[in-house]
């Protein structure tokens, strides 16, 4: 098991290697492709190499991430994708980042869900928090973000 | 002597207001477990935007000398490196705590600190020009060499397998030709309508080194944070002075590994901590109170750290090569000011460069002020929940990565290049070698292209790039690079199997 965890990420490495290498001998015109086609030929070649090291060579030990792990990361991968690739643009980034900090806190807190104080304490850093975030980046950065859906 | 002229520029309000910030922040945000000083820097660039480049330049320079120093705080008082570099303090730095010595510790930690660290700087302040003057005979295929060895010697000698170094390194340089091609402007790898921009350096820069750390937060779940809570009793700050001045041995043998190993590019303050450590250990004549909780420990340790920022800019000033990851990061912040690192540096933005060096100078005086002044609460900034961190590294990179261009496609970038980097992470590949191969590469492509036409108009590509003296040196330099490394890999295979 523990080869092959190591060849199948080296193998996809070396896949896209090759398809990098493909297109870069293939596209035109050739004089934009020059400097991508040396990386890519290293690229080719140094994962190819990676990839046969991960068969010939013992084993390196597992890297397997623990299905406790998995449990622990997803949930956190998910939040944070919702609120980069739908959630900031939907509702406005302050919204959107006040819903996924709240929800990341008080998802990861050990602290019993049973308590009023708890909830009160992870309503308090995430006011605190998107307080200090619109002070920076909205008054002293100026930074123009997308439309909010619930202030202007 | 140019440097005295531009003091003067340190000391204006805002530029010392920045300077001030920057050494706070970095180190609170040193003393947080879990934020390394590369990816405070990383975050921290977007804030640089709205200001003029020196001002920009002082504070990720006064992040990058406090986030260093103030690793030491967790590394003494939770056994918690706040950065790779600190990993030598936590020896003879926690022991002293749990016997009730933290603040004798912490003040040895940031007075060594402060001595390392102006030596280092004033290294920084007399070899960058020399270096400069030598680097002006460079030319295109020069500077194309040179910047290969940038990528491969942060990625042979970084540690780790050799072959993965130089994979990512490939990996960065690849990435950095996605987009419009400068010259032709043919389209280039532009698989999806988010990338015909191409890769947006400080948006790939907070992605590989923020959100691989978001995740490894997340990746401890709901679990309560079982640290052993150390109280910091004061201690009288002369009796720490004497103490750090007395044991001139381990502050002279901490700074000098330091300097050294900061001037050797790649090889970053990973190493001088550990190396200066184990230095001060040989040589001493109390060997055995090492890792007992002896100052000299500490003292070794944390004068290499700070000694080693200083000169690990010199090649990243001079050459573009960066000494150590976080310098990797300054030069996406300098080029993304405008600044592009190189011989002629000094020449051209003397006004810049010059006041981002004093005001290393100067902060290394505040980190250590400030060090001080917070020692006694450190405790408790050292103990922010995980969870609380990981959120807000979250919103913070999100909203720094938006605001380089105003793009939702650079947030996508970062996120994707995020959370690829920490699965490659387990797998033995490391950020800084992709990241150099990514700011190097269009520096590289433009040389090569340039070096090509005049060799077309010449003798042809192979005599033009691989002939003449530099050239070999350089060729020779990369050679070497990947071939020490490849000799201590097999070397350190080789002391594994037969133990």
């Amino acid at each position: 098991m523990s080869r092959l965890e190591h060849a199948i990420p080296a193998g996809i490495i070396m896949l896209i290697g090759l398809w990098v290498a493909w297109i870069s001998y293939t596209q035109t015109p050739a004089e934009a492709f020059v400097f991508p086609r040396l990386v890519s030929t290293l690229f080719v070649i140094l994962s190819v190499w990676t990839f046969a090291a991960t068969l010939i060579k013992p084993s390196e030990g597992s890297v397997t991430i623990s299905a406790k792990t998995w449990a622990n990361i997803l949930p956190g991968l998910i939040i944070g994708a919702i609120y980069v690739f739908w959630l900031g643009k939907a509702l406005g980034f302050y919204t959107a980042t006040t819903i996924t900090v709240f929800v990341l806190i008080s998802y990861y807190d050990p602290a019993p869900h049973g308590q009023i104080k708890v909830w009160i304490k992870r309503a308090l850093i995430t006011a605190g928090f998107i307080a200090v975030m619109y002070l920076l980046f909205a008054m002293l950065l100026g930074v123009f973000t997308p439309r909010e859906i619930l202030f202007r | 002597m140019d440097f005295i002229f531009y003091f003067g520029e340190v000391f204006t309000l805002t530029s010392f207001g920045l300077l001030l910030l920057g050494t706070v922040f970095g180190l609170i945000l040193g003393a947080t477990p879990g934020l390394s000083p590369t990816m405070a820097v990383a975050l921290a660039i977007p804030f640089t935007f709205k200001l003029e480049p020196a001002q920009g330049l002082i504070l990720l320079g006064a992040l990058y000398t406090s986030t260093v120093a103030g690793g030491a705080v967790s590394a003494i008082l939770l056994k918690i490196p706040g950065a790779p570099a600190n990993i030598a303090t936590t020896l003879d730095g926690h022991t002293m705590a749990k016997k009730g010595e933290g603040a004798r510790a912490l003040q040895i930690s940031f007075l060594a600190s402060l001595f390392g660290g102006v030596i280092g700087v004033f290294l920084l302040i007399f070899l960058t020009p020399v270096l400069a003057k030598w680097a002006l005979a460079f030319g295109p295929s020069e500077s194309f060499w040179v910047a290969i060895l940038g990528v491969t010697i942060i990625g042979t000698l970084g540690g780790g397998s050799v072959v993965k170094g130089l994979l990512a390194g490939c990996i960065g340089l690849w990435l950095s030709t996605v987009g419009f091609d400068d010259i032709l402007g043919t389209q280039r790898f532009i698989f999806h309508s988010s990338l015909s921009g191409g890769i947006n350096i400080i948006a790939a820069l907070i992605g590989l080194f923020a959100i691989p750390q978001v995740i490894s937060m997340f990746a401890k779940g709901r679990q309560a944070q079982d640290m052993e809570v150390i109280d910091v009793k004061p201690h009288p700050l002369m009796a720490s002075i004497r103490e750090v001045f007395s044991s001139i041995r381990s502050l002279g043998i901490g700074t000098t590994v330091g300097s050294i190993i900061g001037l050797i590019p790649g090889v970053g303050g990973q190493i001088a901590g550990l190396v200066a450590y184990d230095q001060s250990k040989n040589f001493s004549s109390e060997r055995e109170k090492f890792g007992t909780g002896h100052p000299e420990g500490i003292i070794a340790a944390e004068s290499a750290n700070n000694a080693m920022v200083g000169p690990s800019l010199v090649p990243l000033l001079t050459l573009s090569i960066p000494g150590s990851p976080t310098a990797a990061v300054l030069l996406g912040g300098l080029i993304i000011h405008g600044i592009f690192p190189g011989p002629n540096i000094f020449r051209d933005y003397p006004a810049v460069v010059w006041p981002f060096i004093n005001s290393m100078l100067i902060g290394q005086i505040l980190m250590c002020v400030f060090g001080l002044l917070i020692a006694g609460y450190a405790a408790r900034i050292a103990r922010v929940p995980s969870h609380i961190m990981a959120a807000i590294v979250l919103a913070l990179a999100v909203f720094g990565s938006y605001s380089v261009q105003t793009s939702m496609n650079d947030v996508f970038v970062m996120m994707v290049l995020g959370v690829g980097m920490y699965f490659l992470e387990r797998y033995g590949y490391s950020a800084a070698p992709l990241v150099l191969g990514l700011i190097l590469g269009p520096i590289a492509e433009g040389n090569f292209v340039e070096g090509a036409m005049i060799a077309n108009a010449q003798n042809g590509i192979a005599t033009y790039f691989l002939t003449g003296t530099l050239n070999i040196v350089l060729i020779l330099m990369v050679i070497a690079s990947i071939s020490y490394s490849a000799w201590l890999e097999l070397r350190n295979r080789g002391t594994e199997a037969s133990s």
